[in-house]
């Protein structure tokens, strides 16, 4: 709880604090293989969604099973 | 007459992570009109569970996107709990949740309900969530929260009515690293609060005054359990139009539960529309610290547990996907069309659960330990529109 607060703060923080000033080192024309759809870490919600019940209905473990979120920007 | 649920602990829990599930994976774009109709099917360990999923996803207003999921659990069950200390028992679980998205520059914001119903089970949840491109949309950085009550009831047992309250906080981190390298990174923080075991289950003990040398009584969980857990993903495009997928994730929680999993998948398309998806996945856990297989007497501790999801145990599962591409040149509102074909085989082996259906002739806390295939089975067909 402690780490994920200090993580929050963290990531809060860089949301702030970021004018989106870096230059970005892979631009957007240069995007084509990251935005192929082989490359989404979560093609088929429907799909993973289930077979994350799956698991989750049956082992211990649980959370941090989400695709985080994309990130290209290149659509 | 025990009856026993394969699933318990992770009921309202599912619920929670499906209103993950369906947020948008894109921050600073709305994710795509779409709809998915899928046919699932689980047999394992003498339990079959099948039925439908229904998705639909569509944006309005130029700034929103609307989700929602109706999804049936058809469970027939014969599981080595229940063969052992319960009867065997058929039910139906209902589940739907509802999504929206609202983007405003390199925000998105997303707020999501889900309800869950079964006969002794029922489970809501509210979800918050925040993302953001930063630095050249190359990072994208998400908050989430969710909250979700469950009621517990026990069938036969009017008297018996419980609640848990769940809250998840979730963060990740996704990154485009090079033109053919993405990283992910997701961490999540779950509390319970309430009743957390199955009022089906029970724990075996050691009794001299019994025929078999062994008795059972309920189970005892304690009643507040935090869990963190932390992946790390990462996707590569290949020289040739094809995409390598690895992924690891470490658990631990309040219980003395440690995990630890590893992904390896592969996604390949050919040229006639089809693409070709494999994967490896191994997953092991250490058990409970008030888990035990034979308690050396009648109520050993305060806490006690006998549960097989909270042993020592791994699992290895083996993936073929197969998509084929339709409707390419688009049909009246449709823009495109996938069908798919996704087939899982699960091997559970556990190390220190044991198998009371092969008892004849053997001490108690002799008997071999328990191990299990499953096959999981998705078809579904998905509409761009």
């Amino acid at each position: 709880m402690r780490l994920f607060r200090s993580l929050s703060a963290l990531l809060l923080f860089a949301m702030a604090a970021s004018a989106c000033s870096i230059e970005p080192w892979v631009m957007p024309y240069e995007r084509d293989h990251i935005a192929d759809p082989i490359m989404s870490f979560d093609r088929d919600p429907v799909s993973s969604s289930y077979i994350h019940h799956v698991y989750e209905a049956r082992e211990g473990a649980r959370g941090a099973t989400g695709s985080a979120g994309g990130g290209c920007g290149c659509n | 007459m025990f009856r026993a649920h394969g699933h318990w602990r992770n009921r309202g829990l599912a619920l929670v992570t499906l209103v993950f599930a369906f947020e948008a994976a894109f921050a600073a774009v709305l994710p795509e009109d779409r709809a998915d109709v899928l046919y699932h099917s689980y047999d394992g360990g003498g339990v079959t569970i099948d039925g439908p999923s229904v998705l639909v996803r569509k944006q309005f207003a130029g700034k929103f996107s609307a989700s929602a999921n109706y999804y049936i659990d058809s469970v027939s069950s014969a599981s080595i709990d229940v063969v052992t200390t319960a009867s065997p028992y058929e039910e139906e679980r209902t589940q739907y949740s509802l999504g929206l998205d609202y983007l405003r520059d390199r925000w998105m914001f997303n707020i999501g309900f889900a309800s869950s119903k079964e006969n002794d089970f029922d489970a809501q949840t509210v979800s918050l969530g925040i993302s953001q491109d930063l630095f050249g949309d190359l990072t994208t950085i998400s908050l989430g929260y969710s909250l979700g009550d469950d009621i517990v009831t026990r069938r036969g047992d009017e008297d018996f009515s419980d609640t848990i309250k769940r809250q998840h906080y979730r963060l990740g981190v996704s990154q485009i690293l090079t033109q053919n390298l993405l990283l992910g990174f997701s961490y999540e923080t779950i509390t319970d609060e309430g009743f957390l075991n199955n009022p089906y289950r029970s724990v075996r003990y050691l009794d001299a005054t019994s025929a078999t040398g062994f008795n059972y009584e309920p189970e005892i969980y304690p009643r507040t359990r935090t869990s963190d857990a932390a992946a790390l993903r990462m996707r590569y495009y290949l020289p040739y139009r094809a995409a390598l997928h690895l992924e690891y994730r470490s658990y631990s929680d309040t219980w003395g539960i440690d995990a630890d999993t590893v992904e390896l998948g592969y996604t390949h398309p050919l040229d006639d529309g089809i693409t070709i998806e494999a994967k490896v996945r191994s997953y092991s856990q250490g058990n409970a610290e008030f888990f035990s297989d034979l308690f050396p007497y009648e109520q050993f501790a305060n806490f006690i547990a006998r549960d097989k999801e909270l042993s020592t145990f791994s699992s290895t599962t083996l993936r073929l996907g197969i998509s084929y591409d339709i409707l390419d040149g688009g049909w009246k509102f449709i823009e495109r069309g996938t069908v798919n074909f996704v087939y899982d085989h699960i091997l559970f082996d556990y190390e220190n659960f044991r198998d009371l259906r092969q008892t004849t002739g053997l001490a108690p806390g002799a008997e071999p330990f328990y191990d299990f295939d499953a096959d999981v089975i998705q078809i579904f067909i998905s509409f761009w529109l």
